[in-house]
């Protein structure tokens, strides 16, 4: 049993439940005062002991049904494989017909394998799928290229070339039996492939799901296709948790070294103004005040998608986002991306501003006349946009303006740098009022620009 | 009144809460089994108004120990939950001995002399004596073991967290002047937390997890039954209902079971026999506590009360 049930701490970690040794250990010993007998009530258990947020506990709780779904092999009676249930009926008819009639004896010459098909005692095989299962190490099995691998070499550790040649050995002398012993092979390989499906699934979930994110996370925003689309969005909802977590920490730093006078004196006035406690000076973190400027002309439009999904999802770290969308001309979004859904408020914002040639020029001038109180000392302005004007007025002049006022001046240019400043790109001439000026083309980058923006606050 | 071995099975510990008037889900009641059996602090998360706190008083009245509550705050610190030094005794004692002092040190010949027998009794007042006891460590020092209840553990500072560890791992404490204070007996540890803030690993991996959600149907109804016994069963089964199809609603926050009962009893003093559309609107204030959750209810309430009704009679 012990056995098993480190397999299938093994599979919990492949569901992403973070099972570290210490909780394997209290699992143990809750199994142990707990028993075995109740199947909820062990499923309670691992719950307890394992999981530790409620996606956790879903998850795990997932894990436990498909893992002691599985066919273990104490518990012989249950588990009819869909595959014995159409091969059994007419190979067990032929079965008593065949040992009637031969009187068993041609199965001796046959090896353990055969043996154990031809007796149709299917407790035996689970079992012996199960050691065989072991013995190939199928907890290792990761990808799903890996499932052929895996299922050849299963069957190889449970004989299967001695049961080749018993085949071979019985169509010559004993036709009837060999058919169905072939049938009963068919059937045998699909068990094993079962398992081997099944045990992908238990381990090899989490691994897969790195793979695509690790692609995903480096595939051009703007390139990818709508099928994704949906995947991204998730994997930036994982980002998004990922920088709440990091910077979600109290703003309050206790700074040694600065007597704070009054608080002490206001603390220790129960013993007559000697300072037993001392209180210290405390340091205020800011939170960060966002302004966000997105064009979401042509190609633009993508990543400044999501780029403001990931800045509206930090509600926790960011205390005032302000989202401003432009190609034409500019207008607030804010209070369109915080009502609706993302699907939803992004095709509002395309619809009223959206599809136009970029002009950064009088956009910049809407934002002055609009909302250029908004920006504060205490205030990251970031513009998200290829700087590509069309040849109208760059307004570089605004740009400067807003660069004196703001704390910071951040610029997302979804282009490669190596292509500022060619063609229409004004980029260079914007770049020495920015801050930073940095590519922003993929979830990665996203990632490392907003969270140095939020960073700059801590 | 406390069973000799209270902590027998699953089953025991259901039957025992629910003679505290706790209805345990499964699930809970295996919590408070594993915690007793493998010695480890439950953590309960959950919305507000489930029974969090409300499963500790029951495991302390059950089994007749005391319960010790600690509720946490923003700029909860060591002083106020684990021990502290009287100062006011030490100062008092000082200036009372102050003669005394002066008599002992009297006698010596130099300086040294005088640190040296100053160093005799220099711990006097760094005694057991001069500990005002906290939550966490009278909590350690009961004889007969008891039931600490961390309260609301999200609401205080990550660092306060850190100062929990050593307790809920090995129930003792570390007073640098007085060393290591070990439990007598382990203490029944519960914290709760409203998951206002994600809780260290640390600390998680300390606990058992348990998460109380909205009850099902049954259940609640047993609940109530526990809490409000002058409530017909007809009405019970009606309310019940009734509150699970308000749950289905977007709301700011849900009822929960507190709020259940509080109607339940609202509706047994009002004497209502029958769940019906005017009563429900007149109380729906009980049940929900925003103004906005109200406005979203009300349109609701014809339908759901019918359909509490129209279940009741195929029910």
């Amino acid at each position: 049993m012990q056995e098993n049930l480190h397999r299938f701490f093994r599979a919990a970690r492949g569901a992403g439940v973070r099972v570290s040794p210490a909780e394997s250990i209290d699992a143990m010993r809750a199994v142990a005062s707990v028993g075995l007998s109740d199947r909820e009530v062990l499923r309670d258990s691992f719950l307890l002991t394992l999981a530790k947020t409620q996606d956790e506990k879903r998850a795990l709780g997932d894990c436990f049904d498909l893992f002691f779904a599985a066919p273990a092999p104490s518990q012989p009676a249950n588990t009819p494989g869909e595959a014995d249930q159409t091969a059994s009926p007419q190979a067990s008819g032929e079965a008593d017909a065949g040992s009637s009639g031969a009187g068993g004896s041609p199965t001796d010459g046959v090896g353990p394998l055969a043996q154990m098909l031809l007796a149709q005692d299917r407790a035996a095989i689970q079992a012996a799928i199960a050691t065989a299962s072991n013995a190939a190490s199928l907890s290792d099995i990761r990808f799903f290229t890996q499932r052929g691998l895996f299922s050849g070499r299963i069957l190889d550790a449970m004989g299967i070339a001695r049961l080749r040649d018993d085949l071979e050995q019985l169509t010559v002398d004993n036709p009837a039996l060999a058919e169905r012993l072939a049938a009963a092979l068919e059937a045998l390989r699909e068990n094993v492939r079962d398992a081997v499906s099944q045990a992908l699934l238990l381990y090899g979930r989490e691994e897969a799901e790195n793979l695509r994110n690790d692609i995903l996370r480096n595939a051009p925003l703007s390139r990818i296709e709508p099928r994704q689309v949906e995947e991204m969005r998730a994997l930036i909802r994982q980002i998004a948790r990922r920088l709440r977590e990091r910077y979600s920490k109290p703003r309050k730093r206790q700074r040694r070294g600065h007597l704070d006078v009054r608080r002490t004196l206001r603390r220790n006035a129960a013993w007559g103004g000697v300072p037993f406690l001392t209180a210290w000076k405390r340091r205020h973190r800011d939170r960060p005040k966002i302004v966000a400027l997105c064009d979401v002309s042509g190609s633009v439009a993508r990543v400044s998608d999501f780029f403001l999904l990931l800045i509206h999802s930090l509600h926790e770290v960011v205390s005032d986002v302000r989202s401003f969308a432009f190609s034409g001309h500019l207008i607030e979004v804010s209070e369109i991306l915080e009502t609706k859904g993302a699907d939803e408020a992004m095709a509002e914002i395309m619809s009223k501003v959206g599809f136009g040639s970029s002009d950064y020029g009088s956009s910049f001038t809407d934002f002055e006349r609009l909302a250029m109180d908004a920006v504060t000392p205490q205030t990251t302005v970031i513009v998200l946009g290829d700087a590509r004007s069309n040849n109208l007025d760059p307004g570089a002049d605004i740009v400067r303006r807003i660069s004196e006022r703001c704390k910071r001046l951040v610029w997302l240019n979804p282009e490669g740098r190596m292509t500022w400043g060619w063609g229409d790109s004004e980029m260079l001439r914007y770049q020495t009022f920015c801050t930073v000026a940095r590519q922003c083309a993929t979830a990665q980058q996203l990632e490392r620009a907003v969270s140095d923006i939020v960073a700059a606050y801590q | 009144m406390a069973d000799p071995r209270p902590m027998a099975s699953i089953e025991a510990v259901e039957s025992g809460l629910a003679s505290q008037g706790y209805i345990a889900s499964r699930q809970i009641a295996t919590a408070v089994y594993l915690a007793e059996q493998i010695a480890k602090p439950i953590l309960v998360e959950g919305p507000a108004g489930v029974g969090k706190t409300e499963l500790a008083k029951a495991i302390a009245t059950w089994r007749g120990l005391k319960m010790i509550r600690l509720q946490c705050y923003e700029g909860l610190d060591e002083a106020k939950a684990l021990y502290e030094w009287k100062y006011a005794k030490q100062l008092l004692y000082t200036q009372i001995l102050k003669d005394k002092l002066g008599e002992v040190l009297g006698g010596a010949a130099t300086l040294h002399a005088a640190l040296e027998q100053l160093h005799d009794f220099g711990d006097v007042f760094f005694s057991k004596e001069f500990v005002e006891p906290r939550p966490l460590l009278q909590a350690l020092e009961q004889e007969a073991g008891c039931v600490l209840l961390i309260d609301e553990i999200d609401k205080s500072d990550a660092e306060f967290e850190s100062l929990l560890l050593e307790i809920l791992s090995d129930f003792q404490v570390t007073i640098p002047e007085l060393g290591t204070v070990s439990a007598v007996v382990p203490p029944t540890v519960i914290l709760t937390s409203n998951s206002e803030r994600n809780l260290g690993d640390a600390l998680k991996r300390r606990c058992l997890h348990l998460h109380i959600g909205f009850p099902e149907q049954k259940l609640e109804e047993r609940i109530v039954e526990s809490r409000v016994p002058a409530i017909a069963q007809l009405l019970r089964r009606q309310l019940v209902s009734f509150i699970h199809d308000i749950r289905t609603l977007d709301l700011k926050k849900q009822p929960s079971v507190s709020e259940t009962i509080d109607w339940a009893r609202v509706l047994v003093l009002l004497q209502a026999g029958e769940l019906g559309h005017d009563v429900v609107k007149d109380t729906l204030n009980v049940l929900l506590k925003y103004e906005s959750d109200v406005e979203a209810t009300l349109p609701h309430v014809t339908t759901f009360v019918a359909k509490a009704l129209r279940q009741n009679v195929f029910g």
